[in-house]
């Protein structure tokens, strides 16, 4: 239908007809040759200087993440604020809050794929980067959490002198497999994602140097049909394993807590909690870091286009409202249990020593993202981006609140105890946004932050179709 | 014609450039229906339904990566039975490993499960797919540089049956096809 229609020009369609058409996910009808340019020139093109000046803070910091990291492991875990009863504190939060940022990379990439939403093609790539560095900042504080560094290596079943194996039956052993597996499966779905446009970078460089790079990164990749057919069943699959697998790594993470008997902790409404408010707080990420991109690279409008920020604020405001319908649903369950503990839980996490987070999670999770109800505010881009901001602090006060709240009223009130910071604690944290950042501005210079082929293949010309009558 | 790459080599085949993902389709469909086997078309992105304009079948890959994941599926079977159970039986929370205890390793399991299927995925692909392999006859072609861009190429090689070079190059001037060139090297 949309063939025979498209003899005539738009304008002379009625407006019922018009109104059926999908708007193109490309604008300005741009050809392939200049997507490829483009998206290739980011890469080419003379180290711009605002890329140094984003740079040297986030290098700073990543120093700065260093120096704590040495400092802890050459003094103990006694430089955090840790202490009973709160035992994990701001490294479990922190480690949380990141894992759950990358999930909208895989989301992205899997979910939308198999759900055939052509609109992820143009955002796919950065947000799985997005996701890959996440997941290595979030990797940092349970490998610090387990105290003698050197011994990290008991996580893993092998045979040692000892005669030891692990507990398989263990949240914690659970979660090295998860967090592990979904770094690794995450890396190769990026990386097989990546090898056709190393090709292109490969096929365009101009010194020795980039030819080696690119050339020996894409493998020899031909883009033959007898490649894309065994490549394409392969990205198939992969976004087939890549989409259960996003879902359980959040479950697993949340048996750590789930399956303990700590009042507030002891729900089972936490796995789908957890994987709703993780693809929440990671699609406020992915939009806080590509519209300050595509701004600086405007041309990339065309691309990534107004239509796809408003898509994913939908994606904010729905998985916002199911994480605000869990709130509510586990104040409800605490009532309805007739559990003093689980009562008092729960009101310590709202009137207690801690209510500022409590109430800073709710305002920012359940009220602020409401205002993407307004059209106007999922289509101005400096709005959407401070909006954004309240699920990325929301969803850090949530896993606080969680965290460090619940644990901090033990059963016995001789038990109790406040948890404070340290300065170790405090610039770890902005540490890793430092680490975060310097992975990110490295791979906007030196990879293709657009994934070039397959924003090709959904330009109305890739049909081999295109322009014939039916 | 044009020759790329060095002559005293051996001739790869016969290689043509076309403007359009269209074009190629249907330059891949007579292709197939003339009788040539030892055929491929390059583009920048993968085209849909040119497995059947070429007359290939589904990839096996699919099968491969069953059996990859039925790997991963009973090594985590062994890897948390065995010690559990055999070498270094543990009572945790008052309960042994026994079949009421079995859920507990389902994450495990299926993380396992997951991860050798990926692997499966990925390197079954590249293998399937004879890579890597830096380089290639075509390689040796200038013109060549573009696939990865804008255009659209298709070889028929000169170990087909059916190749004889005068035919293959009028067959594919016939189909529209630009800058015939022969392609040798190994």
């Amino acid at each position: 239908m949309a063939d025979a229609s498209a003899a005539r020009t738009t304008a002379e369609l009625t407006p019922a007809e018009q109104a059926v058409i999908r708007p193109p996910l490309v604008l300005n009808k741009r050809t392939y040759g200049w997507i490829g340019n483009y998206v290739s020139s980011i890469v080419e093109d003379k180290t711009p200087i605002w890329w140094w000046i984003c740079l040297l803070p986030c290098v700073l910091l990543t120093a700065v993440l260093g120096f704590c990291i040495t400092y802890l492991i050459s003094t103990g875990v006694g430089v955090w604020g840790n202490n009973h009863p709160v035992g994990w504190a701001w490294d479990i939060t922190n480690f949380v809050f990141w894992i759950g940022i990358g999930h909208a990379g895989t989301l992205i990439s899997a979910i939308l794929f198999l759900t055939r939403q052509k609109w992820r093609t143009s955002i796919n790539r950065a947000a799985e980067a997005m996701t890959l560095f996440a997941v290595i900042c979030a990797a940092i504080y349970p490998g610090l959490h387990v105290g003698r560094v050197w011994m990290a290596w008991f996580l893993a079943p092998v045979p040692n002198a000892n005669g030891i194996w692990q507990n398989f039956r263990s949240p914690l052993l659970w979660d090295v497999f998860a967090v592990s597996t979904y770094f690794t499966v995450s890396v190769l779905f990026w990386y097989t994602g990546l090898i056709p446009d190393l090709a292109t970078l490969r096929d365009r460089a101009t010194t020795k140097i980039k030819k080696f790079f690119y050339g020996t990164l894409a493998l020899g990749w031909r883009g033959g049909n007898r490649q894309w057919r065994h490549y394409e069943m392969a990205y198939l699959l992969l976004a087939g394993l890549s989409t259960p697998l996003v879902l359980s790594v959040h479950s697993v993470v949340s048996f750590d807590f789930a399956t303990s008997v700590i009042p507030g902790w002891h729900t089972t409404i936490f796995p789908p909690y957890f994987v709703a408010g993780a693809i929440f707080g990671g699609f406020a990420m992915v939009l806080t870091i590509m519209i300050p991109a595509c701004a600086i690279y405007k041309p990339l409008h065309d691309l990534v286009t107004v239509s796809h920020v408003d898509k994913m604020c939908k994606v904010i405001l729905f998985t916002g409202s199911i994480v605000g319908y869990a709130y509510i649903m586990e104040l409800f369950m605490a009532w309805y249990s007739a559990n003093p503990y689980e009562r008092a839980a729960f009101w310590y996490r709202a009137f207690g020593p801690f209510w500022w987070a409590y109430w800073s999670m709710m305002f920012c999770n359940v009220i602020a993202p409401q205002i993407f109800w307004f059209k106007y505010f999922r289509t101005h881009l400096v709005w959407v981006w401070i909006i954004c901001q309240f699920p990325n602090a929301g969803m850090w006060y949530e896993r606080f609140v969680i965290i460090a709240t619940t644990l901090s009223r033990d059963f016995l009130p001789s038990a109790w105890a406040q948890f404070h910071p340290t300065w170790v604690d405090i610039w770890m944290f902005i540490g890793t946004f430092g680490l975060f950042g310097t992975l990110f501005l490295l791979f906007i210079r030196f990879l293709p932050m657009i994934c070039m082929f397959e924003v090709k293949a959904v330009l109305p010309e890739a049909d081999p179709h295109h322009g014939e009558k039916h | 014609m044009d020759v790329a790459g060095d002559p005293q080599s051996k001739a790869f085949g016969l290689a043509a450039e076309f403007d359009s993902a269209s074009q190629l389709f249907h330059a891949a469909e007579k292709i197939r229906d003339a009788g040539y086997k030892k055929f491929d078309v390059f583009s920048p992105f993968p085209i849909h339904g040119m497995d059947d304009a070429m007359g290939l079948k589904r990839s096996l890959l699919g099968k491969l990566i069953f059996f990859g994941g039925l790997t991963g599926f009973l090594t985590a079977v062994g890897l948390t039975f065995i010690p559990s159970s055999i070498i270094y039986p543990l009572i945790v929370m008052g309960k042994p490993t026994n079949l009421y205890t079995v859920p507990a390793f389902f994450p495990i399991i299926f993380e396992l499960t997951i991860l050798f299927s990926a692997f499966t995925a990925v390197f079954g692909m590249l293998i399937m797919n004879g890579l890597p392999r830096l380089h290639h006859p075509m390689f040796n072609w200038e013109r060549f540089k573009k696939v990865s861009d804008d255009k659209f190429f298709c070889v028929i090689e000169a170990r087909d049956p059916k190749f004889a070079e005068r035919d293959v190059k009028d067959f594919l001037q016939s189909l529209g096809g630009q800058n015939i060139t022969r392609v040798h090297g190994d």
